[in-house]
């Protein structure tokens, strides 16, 4: 195992910003999963994989850049910013605070990085939600972001990388947030007529609207080993029927046992499990077949069957 | 847009939603009755079984066929045993999308009734693909060749009720609420005490006024004083009023324009700020009007 990381390190090393590591910035890191210590340039080193025993730890956006060609990322919308549109507060804080409070430990403006970006040499378009973000919970710039992530891809006819990692709708934005479940969707219409791919990764951990919309009905769905995945948050489960969901229910292999994901990919294997898709789609278009309204592909088979 | 009754105004956010769960309001079918002639009901998702809490089915309305799906919920413990209280479970949504597919292959417009307090959350439903359910719904309703309408005439319990909730109109009964998660679930995460949900409620702004003030209900449909459940007739007749009036505007458009406006409509949901803008004291992102 230790080697395969060694192997891929090169062309799959984190970039870390100091203050973004949820690692203490120390010589020795203590595993989440088995509490090992750890460590720290090892742990960087195996893309925070344990060592020991194989747990993904989470990565924040600007380590998931290191998917990509080393300096390609270019940040798009990085100028949005989130709004307060009920004036929502409750006793635990004003959710104007809360984003404050946030944005200035984080030093970023929401849950949601996008941009442009080439694995081995390949352009793509992707997204990527940060879970440290008040959960990775979509609100508007979320919704805004990923919405023009798709209509960007669709428009420069790119595939779209999507990296999930969200406890769902951000309650604190009403049913504005509910509604950004549609409008990603409708954005990803687009990229469908000009028959380019959405892949979506689902990382630790994915629930509710989030799940519940564009990742479940991706090209291609790629789970990470042992990610939390799941419709229903246990705390949903227990208030509606009194009941804690087990958890072993609600995981990337769980997904892949019961069909809802194409496979689960150890992060070592990502980089390269990506730039084979991208090639295959690729291939496609160099291949100069006739290039169908995907419509009317879609209502062909539907008619056919 | 009706206007409200005087008589409920002074209704609390919490009120509402307990007049929206009322068991005795109209459900599903009772809309369809009183709305509709020569409904015919369709069974079955043709993959697993056939989901009592989402019914659908052929009518005609003003002489046109047109497609019905909605959520329903019984009116006494047994009825809502049967009806699982009006929570999907996947095969609900799969029956729901076999006949979107069925109303765009015949041509016929989509009404939905939204009435759910969420989609079933149990072990069994995320086994059969719960979230995909979902998102398949959603997807599909985002560019089906034929013109949607859909009312909340109780609960809009999240993602379960998005689910046949994207649309051309979005419609509220006046006392029907539509909520990101429930106040109570609410309440337990951010007051820490689901007790609190009469606050959260307030907060999460889940009325009908409140969210047509937020720009995602298109109209208000007024009940009789006291709530729809006094005066079921009264209830359907006033939306039927509504309902017909949106769907004689969208039959008169040509579906690529419905589906532009549809994008646009959903595009335009969302409030933030541009960080240029915002120095500036100017509020980019602000709901667009819907076009219609
Ligand atoms: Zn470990």
């Amino acid at each position: 195992m230790k080697e395969f990381f060694r192997r891929n390190k090169k062309s799959f090393a984190p970039v870390q910003r100091e203050g973004e590591s949820q690692i203490p910035d120390n010589l020795w890191a203590k595993c989440p999963a088995c509490r090992e210590l750890i460590y720290q340039k090892q742990l960087t080193d195996s893309l925070k994989v344990c060592p020991k025993c194989s747990h993904h730890l989470r990565l924040v956006p600007h380590e998931w850049l290191g998917l990509l060609d080393h300096g390609s990322f270019v940040e798009h919308d990085a100028d949005l910013w989130p709004a307060d549109p009920l004036g929502f507060v409750s006793p635990k804080e004003a959710y104007a605070d809360k984003l404050r409070l946030t944005q200035e430990k984080l030093g970023q403006a929401d849950a949601v990085i996008s941009g442009l970006g080439t694995i081995d040499g390949r352009r793509l378009a992707l997204a990527i939600c940060d879970f440290s973000f008040i959960g990775g919970s979509m609100g508007s710039v979320y919704g805004e972001k990923m919405t023009r992530a798709a209509e960007r891809a669709a428009e420069l006819e790119l595939p779209l990388l999507t990296i999930n990692g969200s406890g769902g709708a951000r309650m604190q934005e009403g049913v504005i947030s509910l509604m950004q479940m549609a409008k990603i969707s409708m954005a990803l219409t687009r990229l469908a007529a000009v028959q380019q791919p959405h892949i979506a990764l689902l990382v630790d951990p994915c629930f509710g609207g989030v799940l519940a919309s564009y990742p479940s009905v991706a090209d291609i769905i790629i789970a990470e080993p042992g990610a939390n995945i799941g419709f229903a948050g246990s705390r949903v489960v227990s208030q509606t029927i009194g009941g804690k969901m087990p958890a072993k229910h609600q995981t990337a292999e769980y997904m892949f046992e019961h069909g809802f994901v194409d496979m689960v990919t150890p992060r070592a294997d990502l980089r390269a499990t990506l730039s084979r898709l991208l090639t295959l789609y690729g291939a496609q278009t160099n291949a100069g077949l006739p290039r169908l309204d995907a419509r009317l592909i879609e209502q062909e088979v539907r008619a056919g069957g | 847009m009706t206007t409200s009754d005087t008589s409920t105004e002074t209704l609390t956010a919490w009120d509402r939603v307990q007049l929206a769960r009322n068991v005795q309001r109209p459900h599903t079918l009772d809309m369809v009755r009183g709305l509709c002639e020569h409904f015919v009901e369709l069974h079955g998702d043709r993959r697993f079984g056939d989901d009592a809490a989402i019914v659908g089915g052929m009518a005609t309305l003003q002489g046109r066929t047109v497609m019905i799906v909605g959520h329903q919920k019984g009116r006494n413990a047994r009825e809502n045993v049967q009806r699982h209280f009006g929570m999907p479970r996947p095969e609900g949504y799969r029956k729901a999308l076999r006949l979107f597919r069925h109303a765009e292959k015949f041509g016929f417009p989509l009404l939905c009734f939204i009435d759910t307090p969420g989609a079933d959350p149990e072990r069994e439903s995320e086994e059969r693909g719960q979230a995909n359910a979902i998102a398949e719904c959603i997807m599909a309703m985002t560019n089906l060749r034929v013109p949607i309408i859909a009312t909340v005439i109780g609960e809009g319990g999240s993602g379960g009720a998005l689910a046949i909730g994207v649309a051309d109109r979005m419609l509220m009964m006046e006392n029907a609420i539509y909520s990101v998660i429930s106040p109570e679930g609410c309440a337990s995460i951010l007051w820490r005490d689901a007790a609190k949900a009469p606050d959260a409620a307030r907060a999460m702004r889940i009325t009908a006024a409140d969210v047509h003030e937020l720009g995602i209900a298109d109209a208000v449909i007024a009940e009789p004083a006291g709530g729809a459940h006094t005066d079921i007739a009264a209830a359907v007749e006033s939306a039927a009023l509504v309902i017909r009036e949106h769907l004689e505007q969208l039959t008169g458009d040509e579906i690529a324009t419905t589906l532009a406006c549809r994008y646009q409509k959903y595009r335009a949901i969302g409030r933030f700020h541009e960080r240029q803008q915002a120095l500036l004291g100017v509020q980019a992102g602000e709901p667009l009007p819907f076009v219609v």
